[in-house]
């Protein structure tokens, strides 16, 4: 929260020991962030997808709680189209996470394109944490970048061992799948809200789920929660929001 | 819908939905609402999928089994800010070895 000379004065460069510690903090995001890919991996080809699809999705769809959602669904034999939309209404966040994140950048040109690629929620974490412009530079491309290279490489490594290991169930790896949502969930339910809406999806998900493909009551209960949710909130202003892509502006605007 | 498409296609539109926030009008996405739904949307999503993933039977309905208990270990872990990675192991673990002992 203190705010640092390099606010104020003109000098760009960060100082040796602040860029060792912002280099520090991305690697260190990055090794945690990048181990569960072992976890994703072994999930990808438990249900069903090739080792190629499965390093597919780390490389070109690269964010996490997406991919997790399309192997589960596919696992729980839902359509295509059912994980496809799941996977895109998780991503929707990462749109926003771009928009703040583009501002710190100031990225032209072709440089938006892995900009805009490793804007998840890591990056943006990290970037928005930092109190000085170029060390929320450094922040977003150091974490974007050891996420993207670790996660891809611990998903190689999850998805031979997973297939290796024969019957997923034996390994309780159904157990998983639901045990990492659980851990993506958790960071985020800080604010009374977001608790109230997690067990509104919870319910109407287990009473959609006996009557609807699988997949379909996710996005039953995503809808429904949020009409529920969030938009009887509206009238509240004073509401805080503590989601990591939309609390930055507080430093913007002062 | 072939594996393939469905796993091109997310990427597609997951790179699409990064992009838009680099490229639209600030204004347009900056809205409370805006903010608001956007923040609490992986929540339900994430919590529908830990219940649906949890408790439905292959067959479609409703069952408890070796999976609530690793959700349960999952919880308890979470709850004394265990790591991602050993979080999903216990989970793993507790229902590995449920089945083991012929329960689940």
């Amino acid at each position: 929260m203190t705010r640092t000379t390099a606010d104020t004065m003109p000098a760009p460069r960060l100082a040796d020991q602040r860029r060792n510690e912002v280099i520090r903090q991305c690697l260190s995001v990055g090794i945690a962030t990048g181990a569960y890919g072992i976890s994703f991996g072994a999930l990808s080809v438990a249900a069903g997808l090739s080792l190629w699809q499965t390093i597919a999705l780390s490389a070109l769809l690269f964010s996490g709680a997406s991919q997790f959602a399309v192997v589960g669904i596919i696992a729980a034999g839902g359509a295509g189209a059912a994980a496809v939309a799941t996977s895109s209404l998780l991503g929707l966040r990462n749109g926003l996470y771009g928009l703040q994140v583009s501002r710190l950048l100031k990225v032209r040109g072709l440089r938006t394109i892995p900009a805009a690629h490793l804007t998840i929620d890591e990056s943006t974490a990290v970037a928005i944490a930092q109190p000085e412009p170029a060390a929320q530079r450094l922040g977003f491309w150091g974490t974007g970048l050891s996420v993207f290279v670790l996660w891809n490489l611990s998903t190689i490594l999850g998805a031979i061992v997973g297939d290796a290991l024969g019957d997923p169930k034996q390994y309780g790896l159904d157990a998983a799948a639901p045990a990492a949502f659980c851990a993506l969930l958790w960071p985020r339910l800080k604010s009374g809200d977001a608790r109230a809406v997690a067990v509104v999806a919870a319910v109407i998900a287990l009473v959609v789920a006996p009557h609807a493909p699988a997949g379909i009551p996710v996005l039953v209960a995503a809808f429904a929660a949020i009409v529920a949710g969030v938009l009887p909130a509206r009238g509240r202003r004073d509401q805080d929001v503590d989601d990591p892509g939309t609390s930055p502006d507080g430093k913007a605007a002062s | 819908m072939t594996l393939w498409t469905t796993v091109l296609l997310a990427s597609g539109l997951a790179f699409a939905l990064k992009l838009l926030g680099y490229v639209v009008p600030h204004q347009l996405l900056d809205g409370a609402i805006v903010s608001r739904v956007t923040a609490m949307l992986p929540v339900a999503l994430l919590s529908a999928l830990v219940v649906v993933q949890t408790f439905t039977a292959p067959g479609g309905g409703l069952t408890v089994d070796a999976r609530a208990a690793g959700l349960l270990v999952a919880v308890t872990a979470l709850l004394l800010r265990a790591p991602f990675l050993v979080v999903v192991m216990l989970a793993a673990a507790t229902a590995a070895t449920l089945r083991a002992l012929g329960w689940g």
